[in-house]
């Protein structure tokens, strides 16, 4: 299974989010083509209610650390309760180089 | 000194610590380079640490704080959150009342 499956499976299994997003933005960054290492994750669930932002976060790493462990470098998340939820979430950035420019 | 000891050192002994790949003037990665820029934008004096200079730090501090990736903001001991959480935060408000509430001129 591609790590972008596994990601959305555990999420689904997980948070059953009334919304989810998995997209590799692997692409953006200074890794080789079809890599498996930069994501953007929009969640919207039930189960953040009531967390701050840290503990969302904390806990969908928690979830994925597996993932994190085989080489996913950089998750960005953007994490709501269903009632939060507006339909957009924000853009990620550029890379900068990275471990590579030091 | 113990390298669990330094980073403790560093979050107990900071108003407000950005751990950052690069430095606030040159950042080596976007995600980095947000959080720095948001932070600048609050006005008020703020430490760095470059996890890519200084490997130790790297790979202790995500066992530190539970938090597994860079950037991470620190403010008063605690840990605020990466890129993401400080960027809505800036664009909330709530990042410049939070530096501001923490750092005593």
């Amino acid at each position: 299974m591609s790590i972008e499956a596994s990601i959305r499976d555990k999420l689904q299994a997980a948070l059953s989010p009334v919304h989810l997003e998995v997209v590799n933005e692997s692409h953006m960054h200074n890794v080789p083509a079809d890599s498996e290492t930069h994501f953007k994750l929009v969640v919207a669930s039930d189960a953040f209610d009531g967390l701050r932002a840290v503990k969302r976060h904390q806990r969908i790493y928690s979830l994925l650390s597996e993932e994190l462990e085989k080489g996913v470098h950089a998750l960005a998340m953007h994490t709501y309760t269903p009632d939060e939820w507006s339909g957009k979430a924000p853009d990620s950035p550029r890379c900068l180089g990275g471990n590579k420019a030091s | 000194m113990d390298i669990m000891e330094t980073i403790k050192n560093q979050i107990e002994g900071n108003a407000v610590i950005l751990y950052m790949k690069g430095s606030p003037n040159q950042p080596q990665c976007g995600f980095s380079a947000r959080a720095a820029e948001a932070l600048m934008q609050c006005g008020k004096r703020f430490a760095y640490v470059d996890v890519l200079a200084n490997p130790d730090v790297r790979s202790n501090l995500p066992k530190y704080g539970d938090w597994p990736t860079f950037p991470q903001l620190w403010v008063g001991g605690e840990l605020i959150g990466g890129s993401d959480i400080i960027l809505e935060m800036h664009e909330s408000g709530e990042l410049r009342d939070l530096i501001e509430e923490s750092v005593q001129e």
